[in-house]
C-alpha cells in the first residue's frame, strides 16, 4: 500500500486547552503533509469576541502563540501545511501574530486568513432559534453570530499557496475535507468522495480520542501510557480510503474500539451527519484492524450539502454563582442536607430559578443511579442563575458563612461567580455568507 | 442471571445543545445481537429517566456492531446554561452502563 498515491493529515489538537507537543511529534516524526488543529468549542467564539472588543489585536485562541512558536520552525523545514480554526473571534489577527513570530525565528512564511464566518451585523433578532423556538431576543443580548463555513472557505487559501491557514468558525471535519479537495481534485458533486472524507475529519478532529485518550477505564479497557499520548494521522488513498495511525513509540492505542467510539461520537443522526459540505451518512463504515495500532476505514457514503448554513449565537446569560463546602465522617450526608436546606431558605426567595443543590459523593453526577447513600466524604455544591454578578455572589457568601452558623465540621470552602455566555443556534440562507481571506508574509 | 451493561460493553458520550449521545459498542461483537435484543429505546428511557426528560432514539450500526441512543432533553438545558456539575454530561457514559440485562 505504501507505493500508492497517499495524503497524510495529522491532527495535532483535538480542543483549544489541548496537549502541546503531541502536534510538535506528528510535525517532526509523522511525515505528515498537512497538520490541523482543531480549537474552537461552542461557545469560544463569543468569549474571544469579548476579548476582541477589548483589544482589536486579540480575539483568536489563547494558545495560539505557545502552539505556533514550537511548530513553526518544523513546518518549514519539512514543507508541512497547517490548518487551524485557532482564529476564533479574529483570523486576521492570528496571521499577523503568526507572521510576528516567523519573522523573530528568521522564517518565510505565507500565512492566510479566511474570514466571513462573522454574520452578527446580519442577525435582527427576530430569528427563531432550532432549540427553543423562541425568537432570539428573547434570550439576551447578543454578543456573537457566527456561522459554520465549509471548506470551500478553505480552498482558494490552499489555491493560493499558504502554508498555514487560519479560520474563524469552520466545521471541525471540514478542516481534513479542504486538504482533500485540494490534493485530489473531488469537487461537491463528487458527494460519495465528500462524505468519506467527512468521517475521516471526524475520526481526527478530536486527536486523542480516537488513540486512546479519553477511552481508558483501568479496569477492562487498558491503555499505555496516556502520560505521552500519540495524536492521530491519517493516510487518505485516492478512493477515500483512510488508515488511522500514530507516531512510533507514542503512548496510547489505535483499536477498532478507539475507533468506533469515536465515530460515534457526538453524532445525532449517523444516516445524515450534516456539515456545511455534505449530508454524510456513517452507517456505511466498516473498520478493519490491519497492524499494529493501524486500523483502516473504509465506506462512508453522503449525499448533496444542506441548504442552509448553522450559526451559532452567543447571548449574554447572567451570571452563574456557585458554593462548595466539604463535610466528613459520621452523619456527613445529613450535615451536607441541613447546609443545603439553610442555603436554599435564606437565598431561594431572591433567584427566579430554582437553586441546584448537589451532594457530591452522593447524588451529583447521576441523578437517580447509584442507591443514593452517603460516602464517607460529601461536599456540597450550591449553585444557581442570577442576572447581576452581584446576587450570584450571594450563593458563595451564604456557603461560606455556613463556617460559623451551620453544621457541625464544614471545611474547605470554595465560591465563585461566572459570566454565562449562552449558545443559541439559527440556520441561514448559504447566499448571505461571503467567506474570504488575506495572506499575509514574512 | 442478571449483569450490568458494562460487562459486555463500552460507552462513551456527546453533547449538542441539550442532547445526549450515548454510544454501547460490545467487547465482542458476537454480543452485538444480544444487546439489539435486550437495550431497547425504552428500556433506556426508563433507566435513564431521571437524567433524561425527552424521547429516547436507538440507532443501529451492524457494520460496527454498535447502537447509538440520541436522548432529547437530558443536560439540564445544554453546557452553556447548564448548572450541573457536568454540564456536557460527559459522565453519563458510565451512567448507560449501570442498566442491567439478562446475560
Amino acid at each position: 500500500m505504501s507505493n500508492l498515491k497517499k495524503i497524510r493529515i495529522g491532527a495535532g489538537a483535538g480542543f483549544s486547552g489541548d496537549r502541546l507537543e503531541p502536534a510538535e511529534i506528528l510535525a517532526s516524526q509523522g511525515e505528515i503533509d498537512y497538520l490541523i488543529l482543531e480549537c474552537l468549542a461552542e461557545r469560544t467564539i463569543a468569549l474571544a469576541q469579548k476579548r476582541k472588543l477589548s483589544d482589536p489585536n486579540k480575539g483568536y485562541d489563547p494558545l495560539l502563540e505557545r502552539r505556533m512558536k514550537k511548530l513553526l520552525p518544523i513546518i518549514a523545514e519539512k514543507g508541512i501545511k497547517v490548518i487551524s480554526n485557532m482564529g476564533a473571534a479574529n483570523a486576521p489577527a492570528a496571521a499577523a501574530k503568526i507572521i510576528e513570530i516567523a519573522i523573530r525565528k528568521n522564517l518565510k512564511i505565507k500565512v492566510a486568513a479566511v474570514t466571513g464566518d462573522d454574520v452578527l451585523s446580519l442577525i435582527t433578532g427576530e430569528e427563531i432559534t432550532l432549540e427553543s423556538g423562541k425568537p432570539l431576543s428573547s434570550f439576551g443580548k447578543i454578543v456573537s453570530a457566527n456561522a459554520y463555513l465549509g471548506a470551500d472557505s478553505i480552498l482558494p487559501a490552499l489555491n493560493a499557496g499558504a502554508e498555514v491557514i487560519i479560520t474563524g468558525r469552520v466545521a471541525d471535519p471540514s478542516l481534513v475535507v479542504a486538504p482533500l479537495m485540494h490534493s485530489y481534485g473531488w469537487t461537491y458533486s463528487d458527494t460519495e468522495l465528500i462524505g468519506k472524507a467527512t468521517v475521516i475529519g471526524h475520526l481526527l478532529e478530536c486527536a486523542g480520542q480516537v488513540t486512546g485518550g479519553y477511552f481508558a477505564d483501568g479496569v477492562k479497557k487498558i491503555v499505555p501510557n496516556l502520560e505521552i499520548l500519540g495524536h492521530p494521522y491519517a493516510d487518505i488513498f485516492p478512493d477515500g480510503t483512510a488508515v488511522i495511525g500514530k507516531v512510533e513509540g507514542t503512548g496510547g492505542i489505535i483499536s477498532l474500539a478507539t475507533v468506533k467510539e469515536q465515530l460515534l461520537y457526538e453524532v445525532l443522526n449517523p444516516f445524515a451527519y450534516l456539515t456545511p459540505d455534505v449530508s454524510a451518512d456513517f452507517t456505511t463504515v466498516s473498520l478493519k484492524q490491519i497492524g499494529h495500532e493501524k486500523v483502516q476505514v473504509t465506506g462512508g457514503n453522503g449525499s448533496t450539502k444542506p441548504e442552509k448554513l448553522k450559526v451559532s449565537v452567543g447571548y449574554q446569560g447572567g451570571f452563574m454563582g456557585e458554593g462548595e463546602i466539604l463535610y466528613a465522617g459520621a452523619f456527613a450526608l445529613e450535615r451536607a442536607k441541613m447546609a443545603g436546606e439553610i442555603v436554599e431558605k435564606r437565598l431561594q426567595e431572591h433567584f427566579t430559578e430554582p437553586l441546584r443543590i448537589d451532594y457530591i459523593g452522593s447524588n451529583a453526577a447521576h441523578a437517580g443511579l447509584g442507591d443514593g447513600n452517603s460516602s464517607y466524604e460529601i461536599r456540597l455544591r450550591v449553585s444557581g442563575l442570577a442576572k447581576t454578578a452581584e446576587i450570584a455572589a450571594w450563593i458563595g457568601e451564604e456557603v461560606e458563612a455556613l463556617y460559623t452558623n451551620g453544621p457541625s465540621g464544614g471545611g474547605g470552602v470554595r465560591k465563585s461567580v461566572t459570566e454565562i455566555i449562552g449558545i443559541q443556534s439559527i440556520l441561514i440562507d448559504r447566499e448571505s455568507i461571503h467567506s474570504s481571506f488575506s495572506i499575509f508574509e514574512s | 442471571m442478571k449483569t450490568k451493561l458494562h460487562d459486555l460493553a463500552h460507552s462513551r458520550a456527546g453533547d449538542k445543545g441539550n442532547t445526549l449521545m450515548l454510544s454501547l459498542i460490545p467487547y465482542e461483537e458476537k454480543d452485538y445481537a444480544s444487546l439489539v435484543e435486550q437495550v431497547s429505546a425504552e428500556k433506556v428511557k426508563e433507566h435513564l429517566q431521571s437524567i433524561v426528560k425527552g424521547k429516547v432514539i436507538r440507532y443501529e450500526l451492524p457494520r460496527i456492531s454498535s447502537l447509538l441512543f440520541v436522548c432529547e432533553e437530558a443536560l439540564c438545558g445544554g453546557v452553556t446554561t447548564s448548572l450541573a456539575l457536568d454540564p456536557h454530561g460527559k459522565t453519563l457514559s458510565f451512567s448507560l452502563l449501570e442498566m442491567e440485562i439478562d446475560s
